[in-house]
């Protein structure tokens, strides 16, 4: 049973263990003020992880190992490899976070959660399914409520636990209920399970309607968003950066696949579902982005806006559609990260997340006032950058499968967006401090900082202009859907 | 392959751009030598496109075509045609002109705030990002590179107006500009997708290159339903009637620089969008809604040239006369006859140029006196003569005077809507007059009058650097007024294939 693709197939999570066992061992080791650099091993460790994975376990055509539990295939590697660069990079930036960064156990939970995220991807059965998502979310309830002494952390970590614990449970009535009516778990046979069985339209949206409860609390879909804007207000910075990241990506990821694979006969009502709940999240989340004074809380409703986004590409059903949402979710990720991270590293020295404390920083650090722009324009869709090219592609999706009201709807949003995106900048370029004295409030990066801010900057500026290389690979992944 | 000038010329703003944001915010002097160095660089190289681009043989030329993304059909494809070639030229002029007025070092007269003095480095940047897209949708043959590159023309534009803008209307300003044409640039888009869907049912072929779009034979109830969106989409930047009201406050709002450029070159840039993708790729649609784009542009012409003649102030009134200008090259685009589109393109250049030289000049005067109210200012001609007779110049050509490049652009334009529609070139030959009257009075009362005894005495001529910018931009209103030749031929060479696109109207 164990032969060398199933290996393969769990390479990642393997060594995922690896580096956590290796900073279990090292970590009691190093004195107090040594543990930041348990970031360092943190992150060269995914970034080996990735290469390693890269170059030995890529996969081939998709199969599925480990007795129907876990499918080995790209649109999982894919997403496994996003996971891995969002892991080292929130790594990095965790480490200059003294409340959190400088204690070995917040990077271990975020091994563990990530982990979580890598069997998400890849679980071709409901039980494995539900095990990866339990995986992923326990350790982030903890990290959202790490700083103890935070009342907002705790807070943060107390809702997050609440809200999933609830949402999971409701899923897993979901999950039980797919069970009785198909009598199998794996994804795979799901479709042609339920085509047999005595399908029912009433039977099919209750289900979906269980599924969705669970995920779209993953995702942050209106209207089970509620726990967001509090929790990435209270979670210490990089987690909230993660969270919008890595763990909206990975719901995504199990999203399309349950889907795609498991409801194509009753495709005409989810879609239809997702269409209003798209054009919901985006009218929402732009919306209440709008009238925000912490940096914090309007990426939140951002965040939601941009599942609104992703959605579009869910709603087309299509080869292009599933496309669209992989590389959207790749642009997304790299420019998520960064805003999360500039976030980090600038309040880490004003001390403050309000966005009129952000006065002048085009004056003391130029540098990272240009990162923030570059962030902030792709999150609003303008080229060079990466969210352009991937608004496109949802957008051409979207039309090709003739939802060219729920399009008009997105361009009105992202009209929306950009508005409140440039009146952040407003306050980065136009606004001075109190005194004018910029010079003498310099914003300096640690050298964590410095690289992860960087490597991702370059990351959204790539990812907008050479789009050929990940939008075929976001091609090869989406092709495993159908 | 030949050497590929077109991509060369669109990246070297992009690159300067790179290298300026580098080098450390303290060297003023040497950012402004890169940006200059720069500027020349692709002015060079679009002069010798213009005068190696063979007129005879027309179509697209300098053609270089490298895929980008093969299986959704998007290449990187440039070359220029007879239309697009004086615009690249148009946008090096500009761009060389505006890094001289924004020198800002002035040595001799500290007191000065001409010019750009804080923060030069990412003024030049973001100036340089914004030339990239321009050049870029000029010389663009493919959809989505073209929308790439219009974005890329449109974002900087925020930060230049609101952070180096007139302080008191910068950021309505730049916001409600940066709005209108996002608006107008993702209603073109929708537009644009429908045609790469359409096109891909009727061939089976996905592709964005116009060159393929151009013959895809769309049906004429898909040209009637999207000509519309496509048209007035991109036609928002180029300053139509009723959505022209961002840009007066735009160029009122903007640096010196950012008005000739906003004015001179992007203005343009909408209405060449909307006549390459609008007119070129649904001339169906073109034919039927011709009506409304000449009864939208009709009202821009006589309409702006009333507002611009009771403006007091000097930037709102050359605002508004951009309007009026502008309105006079839709007017050229609706008659979609010979006439007509000749003296659109050759008026799409001739507009650039003159009111980059009246915002530039406009810029000296308030730089100094600090008031762009006209009845505050007077008698410049005894203190700055070089910018006298430059804006003389301008106004000669504003007034479509014979000699200038004015007269050469306008005639053929009221000859097509004559042959049009004869009513609408009555009505629209009234803007003429109105123009001849604001601009007469205006300079009178600015350069002739008694100067007011507060500006006595404040008052210094422009530097060598502007002399340069005022000379060059004169140079050429008046030698294509001179020589038509230069230019007209090759223009018309560009018109024929949008004729033939029309089915030779």
């Amino acid at each position: 049973m164990f032969s060398a693709i199933t290996f393969l197939a769990i390479l990642p999570e393997i060594l995922i263990l690896v580096v956590a066992m290796l900073i279990l061992v090292v970590e009691p080791f190093w004195k107090a003020e040594q543990r930041r650099n348990v970031g360092w091993l943190t992150a060269g460790g995914l970034f080996a992880v990735m290469i390693i994975s890269l170059l030995f376990a890529r996969p081939g055509d998709p199969t599925t190992v480990l007795g129907g539990m876990v499918r080995f295939d790209w649109l999982g590697f894919f997403f496994k490899m996003l996971f891995l660069f969002a892991g080292a990079a929130t790594s990095l930036l965790l480490m200059d976070n003294e409340k959190v960064g400088h204690r070995g156990e917040a990077y271990l939970l975020l091994l563990a959660s990530l982990l979580g995220m890598n069997l998400m991807a890849s679980s071709a059965d409901l039980v494995m399914l539900y095990l990866a998502i339990e995986t992923t979310s326990i350790p982030l309830y903890i990290l959202s409520g790490f700083m103890l002494a935070d009342d907002n952390s705790t807070e943060a970590g107390f809702k997050y636990l609440l809200f999933g614990a609830m949402s999971s449970a409701v899923m897993l009535y979901g999950f039980s209920l797919l069970f009785g009516f198909a009598g199998t778990t794996n994804i795979y046979e799901l479709a042609s399970a339920i085509a047999a069985g005595p399908n029912t339209l009433v039977m099919a949206l209750g289900v979906i309607f269980l599924l969705l409860v669970g995920l779209g609390f993953k995702v942050s879909v209106v209207p089970f968003h509620f726990w967001a804007p509090d929790v990435y207000q209270g979670a210490p910075t990089p987690v909230a950066g993660f969270l919008s990241t890595a763990s909206k990506a990975a719901g995504f990821a199990v999203l399309v696949r349950l889907f795609f694979v498991a409801f194509p006969a009753f495709s005409q009502p989810w879609t239809m579902i997702f269409a209003v709940l798209a054009t919901v999240t985006m009218t929402v989340g732009n919306l209440l982005a709008l009238p925000q004074t912490n940096i914090k809380r309007l990426l939140a409703f951002s965040s939601i806006a941009h599942a609104g986004y992703v959605m579009i590409g869910v709603v087309s059903f299509s080869l292009l559609g599933a496309t669209s949402v992989v590389f959207y979710l790749a642009a997304y990720i790299v420019t998520n990260l960064l805003a999360f991270g500039i976030v980090m590293a600038v309040s880490r020295i004003i001390g403050s997340d309000d966005i009129k404390d952000y006065s002048g920083l085009s004056r003391r650090n130029p540098g990272l006032a240009l990162m923030m722009l570059a962030a902030f324009l792709s999150l609003a869709g303008m080229p060079p950058f990466g969210g352009f090219v991937a608004k496109v592609f949802v957008f051409a999706a979207g039309i090709q499968a003739g939802y060219v009201w729920l399009v008009v709807v997105g361009i009105v949003n992202s009209i929306v967006g950009v508005y409140y995106y440039l009146n952040v900048m407003k306050y980065v370029y136009l606004y001075r401090m109190p005194n004018e004295d910029e010079e003498k409030h310099p914003v300096p990066l640690t050298r964590p900082y410095a690289i992860a801010l960087v490597v991702l900057a370059i990351g959204v500026l790539l990812v907008g202009t050479l789009f050929a290389p990940w939008f075929s690979w976001s091609d090869t992944a989406a092709m495993n859907l159908f | 392959m030949n050497f590929p000038v077109l991509s060369v010329i669109t990246f070297t703003p992009m690159a300067a751009a790179a290298i300026i944001l580098l080098m450390p915010a303290g060297k003023k002097n040497e950012i402004r030598g890169v940006a200059l160095a720069a500027a020349t660089f692709a002015l060079l190289l679009s002069f010798w496109v213009y005068f190696s681009y063979d007129a005879s043989a027309a179509g697209y030329q300098f053609v270089e075509k490298y895929n980008w993304l093969p299986v959704l059909g998007i290449s990187l494809h440039f070359g220029v045609d007879g239309m697009s070639t004086p615009l690249v030229l148009l946008t090096g002029v500009v761009m060389f002109t505006g890094v001289l007025i924004s020198w800002g070092a002035y040595d001799e007269h500290q007191h000065l705030s001409a010019g750009i003095q804080d923060r030069p480095r990412e003024f030049f940047a973001f100036l340089f990002i914004l030339a990239s897209g321009v050049f870029g949708v000029f010389v663009s043959l493919d959809l989505f590179m073209l929308f790439f590159f219009y974005e890329i023309a449109v974002f900087p534009m925020y930060l230049l107006i609101v952070i180096w803008g007139w302080i008191q209307t910068r950021e309505y300003a730049a916001m409600k500009l940066t709005l209108y044409l996002f608006i107008g640039s993702v209603v073109s888009l929708v537009g644009a997708l429908a045609m790469y869907w359409t096109n891909f049912q009727n061939t089976g072929v996905l592709t964005f290159d116009m060159t393929l779009l151009e013959n895809a034979g769309f049906s004429q109830a898909f040209q009637y339903i999207w000509f519309l969106p496509v048209f007035l989409g991109f036609a928002v930047l180029g300053g139509i009637w009723p959505f022209h009201n961002w840009s007066p406050d735009g160029h009122v709002a903007a640096p010196t620089a950012v008005s000739m450029f906003h004015a001179g070159v992007l203005m343009k840039l909408g209405a060449f969008a909307a006549l390459r993708v609008g007119i070129m790729l649904l001339p169906e649609g073109a034919k039927q809604w011709s009506w409304l784009i000449m009864i939208f542009a009709g009202v821009a012409v006589v309409y702006g040239a009333y507002i611009a003649f009771v403006q007091m102030d000097l930037k709102y009134m050359i605002g508004f006369s951009s309007v009026s200008h502008m309105g006079l090259v839709m007017l050229g685009f609706s008659t979609l006859n010979r006439a007509g589109l000749t003296g659109a393109g050759v008026q799409m250049f001739s507009h650039g140029v003159m009111t980059a030289l009246f915002f530039a000049i406009t810029g000296m005067i308030y730089d100094r006196s600090h008031t762009r109210q006209i009845p505050e200012l007077g008698g410049m001609s005894r203190i700055m003569p070089f910018a006298t007779i430059g804006f003389i110049v301008g106004g000669l050509v504003s007034m479509g005077m014979p000699g200038f490049s004015g007269f050469v652009a306008e005639f053929p334009i009221f000859m097509g809507v004559w042959g049009a529609q004869w009513l609408v070139a009555v009505i629209a030959s009234i803007s003429i007059v109105i123009t001849a009257a604001y601009i007469m009075r205006n300079i009178r009362q600015v350069f002739f009058a008694k100067m007011p005894e507060k500006l006595e005495g404040h008052m210094t001529d422009v530097t060598v650097l502007d002399k340069v910018a005022i000379v060059t931009l004169c140079a050429f209103m008046i030698v294509i007024g001179l020589y038509p030749g230069i230019m007209v031929p090759l223009v018309s060479s560009g018109v024929e294939h949008i004729l033939t696109l029309l089915g030779g109207a």
